[in-house]
């Protein structure tokens, strides 16, 4: 443990590796700053992905469940964050979403961002991590099915842009675990090598705890070491001295570490810790009747199979956005997207179709199961009310690790309000409505009573806003109260976003790269901004470089 | 997979399997099976080997299995009296409950509002990840074994360096209509 003075010190210290952390850690580091990265979970390279449900496989060592009374929370553990384990499905927020009041009775949104505002920082993220539109020759036999399914009852679908590359990717559904294959996009494959060849340092296993001001107004950011194997056990602790803090811990984590650093810090705004939504987040598991598939749908995979390929592609392929409609009323509008989610974590929950609820176990679960390959998951992105709270934090980290990798128990509560349930129960309805018709299948949404709801989007508890009692941040992502430090991931995005957020988490910590410098700068720190995509491609850095207001 | 019955079972292990059969259950291994009741004709949890999961000290429920057992065992005995089942006394009481007991007693277990809520909810993820992944196992090796959850369920054995591909992904051709705000980067404009 250090003792008074720390040895160790940087210009800016970024607390976390996914988009957030990454981001503005490359365009910093690439603009001539000292920048160090600490990140909690492992620094596993492209060769330890494994496709393995063993435990203490990759799938349990880069990714955390936790359970909270009524929320629990899927997310990144490693180097490269969420990115390691998302989907890689990137679409833009529907430009409804920016104008959302959720239950305060005004914009949840700062009146800086709209999606037109957004654009040019959509654009800079699309080049740096190559999103691309999918057409239907790449989408999955699940996709293709569920496309049908919803052209078979009026609707449209929509292939879902992603970060893929589709020569490189063989469909193996492992992604959950890392892509083996280098064809998903994680930021391993461009903003955090950029990142480090410009100096950046990132230290894995690595958990911050708290941060401390010193007198300058500088601050100590105190963490303790992993173990590598047993998350449980800390081997060593230390602390680094630094002129900007950004928080980019995950939604989960962030507000855990602030209001852990309240005796250190002084008082937080009201909203650190509140207002977590799970971006209206929801299952339901289709079993289809292969007959019906090929005979109403006219699909076939070959001779002997319509389906039966749950298990094969690349995540979600494929999303009805037709009650993306700004014209309908706030939490009422959801997209549906066709998903895949592996065994291990992703088969207990679901119920069987037609049987009293609870029927997550049991006999007829077993004969369930045996029809796996023909399951078709929806996913549901709703408008929620951002009822999560924060309580108490765990003496370290943001959970009690009960598991040696993967399982905790968190501080988060959360009950959802008459809003999201109407929400979840409209879109519950459309889901059987669609895949019900003809008989093509029967559906049955996952149980919210073993774990409560869940997310793999955590988002909102540390957000941005203009009005000071309901946001914890200022339009330019500065934590209120508290200046040069920073929050840059799905925490401060406002609220849920009826869609997947990657892509818009991503693009506002794009956006606050700017303000950052400045605050960089005004502490003696010899940074500028300017730099290109991590590739070097400079399209998108020319559309932001003229906007108008916007701070050198 | 093995079958048939060792001699000496402890206390703790036949209510681990009757625990784990009532999650997922299998078929009686040999008649005279108390620990499965035979409610489905193929392998479940127990022969998927949730026992050997749950003694996996790295999921982190193995050094209190012992404690489970015992309160697992209270519980069942409380709920035989208000169910007015009769105990005879030669197993452990959950081993004695006939399944649709079983049953009852782990959906009041796992429901929201129960204090233990969360072992029993842990203790019943263990039992349904031994067969849907068995996470005990090094899945190759499970497929190419015969693991009974993983054929059952129909998961893909991989390719002979331990990885998984599919050459056939795609039904290839256009499905719906976009939606009709779409623009060229694919999401709404």
């Amino acid at each position: 443990m250090n003792g008074g003075h720390s040895s160790d010190s940087t210009d800016v210290l970024v607390v976390g590796s996914g988009f957030g952390g990454a981001i503005t850690a490359y365009h910093l580091a690439a603009g001539g700053a000292r920048v160090t990265i600490l990140e909690r979970g492992p620094w596993l390279r492209s060769e330890e992905f494994d496709h393995d449900f063993l435990l203490g496989s990759s799938y349990t060592r880069i990714f955390d469940f936790t359970v909270g009374d009524g929320m629990s929370v899927l997310g990144g553990n490693c180097v490269g964050g969420g990115s390691m384990v998302y989907f890689a499905a990137l679409p833009r927020a529907p430009r409804f979403v920016f104008d959302r009041q959720g239950s305060i009775g005004r914009r949840m949104w700062p009146k800086a961002i709209t999606r037109d505002t957004l654009d040019p920082w959509y654009d800079r993220v699309t080049e740096a991590m190559g999103v691309r539109a999918q057409d239907w020759s790449d989408v999955s036999y699940a996709g293709g099915l569920w496309g049908a399914a919803c052209d078979h009852s009026g609707r449209t679908a929509n292939p879902v842009p992603v970060a893929i590359d589709k020569d490189t990717c063989v469909n193996c559904n492992w992604m959950m675990a890392g892509c083996r294959f280098d064809a998903k996009k994680s930021l391993t494959t461009n903003y955090l090598p950029a990142a480090v060849a410009h100096g950046a340092r990132i230290r894995p296993l690595h958990e911050v705890q708290r941060v401390e001001r010193m007198i300058d107004g500088s601050y100590r950011v105190h963490y303790d070491v992993i173990d590598e194997d047993d998350y449980r056990i800390r081997t060593d602790s230390g602390s680094i001295d630094a002129k900007i803090v950004i928080l980019a811990a995950g939604a989960g984590a962030t507000p855990v570490i602030l209001k852990r650093s309240e005796g250190d810090l002084g008082a937080m705004p009201n909203a650190v810790g509140r207002y977590f939504s799970g971006n209206g987040e929801r299952l339901n598991t289709a079993v289809v009747d292969e007959d019906r598939v090929r005979d109403v749908l006219g699909l076939s995979r070959d001779d002997q199979r319509a389906y039966e390929a749950f298990q094969v592609g690349k995540g979600p392929c494929v999303a009805n956005w037709d009650r993306l409609d700004a014209s309908l009323p706030e939490y009422s509008r959801y997209s549906l997207e066709q998903l895949y989610f592996p065994p291990a974590l992703g088969t207990i929950l679901a119920q069987v179709p037609g049987a009293p609820a609870p029927a997550w176990f049991g006999a007829d679960k077993k004969e369930m199961l045996r029809r796996w390959r023909s399951w078709l998951i929806v996913f549901t992105m709703s408008e929620d009310d951002n009822e999560g709270v924060f309580g108490t934090p765990p003496p370290t980290g943001n959970a009690v690790r009960l598991s040696q990798q993967m399982l905790g128990r968190g501080p988060i509560s959360y009950h959802p309000t008459k809003n999201t349930w109407k929400g979840w129960q409209s879109a519950d309805a459309e889901v059987k409505e669609i895949l019900e018709k003809d008989g093509i299948a029967r559906v049955a949404p996952w149980t919210n009573d073993l774990v409560g709801a869940y997310t793999v989007h955590p988002l909102a508890s540390c957000r941005i806003g203009d009005d000071p009692h309901t946001s914890a941040l200022d339009d330019r992502h500065e934590l209120r109260g508290h200046p040069g430090i920073f929050v840059t991931d799905g925490s401060a995005v406002p609220g849920a976003l009826t869609v997947n957020p990657a892509m818009t988490i991503a693009a506002l910590a794009e956006r606050s790269v700017p303000g950052i410098v400045e605050a960089a700068r005004e502490r003696g720190v010899g940074v500028t901004y300017g730099a290109p995509a991590p590739d070097g491609a400079t399209s998108g850095r020319g559309s932001v470089l003229d906007l108008p207001g916007r701070r050198t | 997979m093995p079958r048939g019955m060792p001699d000496a079972r402890s206390v703790e292990t036949v209510t681990l399997e009757a625990f784990a059969d009532t999650i997922l259950p299998g078929t009686k291994r040999a008649p005279e099976d108390v620990t499965i009741a035979g409610r489905s004709h193929d392998a479940g949890a127990v022969e998927a080997g949730a026992l050997e999961l749950l003694r996996t000290p790295a999921t982190g429920v193995t050094s209190g299995l012992g404690e489970f057992v015992e309160l697992l065992n209270e519980h069942a005995e409380h709920h035989a009296q208000l169910c007015e089942v009769t105990l005879v006394g030669d197993h452990p009481p959950f081993v004695e409950l006939p399944f649709e007991e079983r049953t009852r007693l782990v959906r009041a277990l796992t429901a929201p509002g129960h204090p233990e809520k969360e072992f029993w909810v842990m203790l019943a993820l263990f039992c349904n990840m031994a067969y849907d992944s068995a996470a005990h196992l090094s899945t190759p090796v499970a497929i190419k074994n015969g693991h009974p959850g993983l054929r059952a369920m129909g998961f893909a054995a991989p390719d002979a360096d331990g990885l998984l591909r599919f050459a056939e992904y795609s039904y290839g051709r256009p499905l719906a209509r976009l939606h009709p705000d779409t623009n060229s980067t694919g999401s709404l404009a």
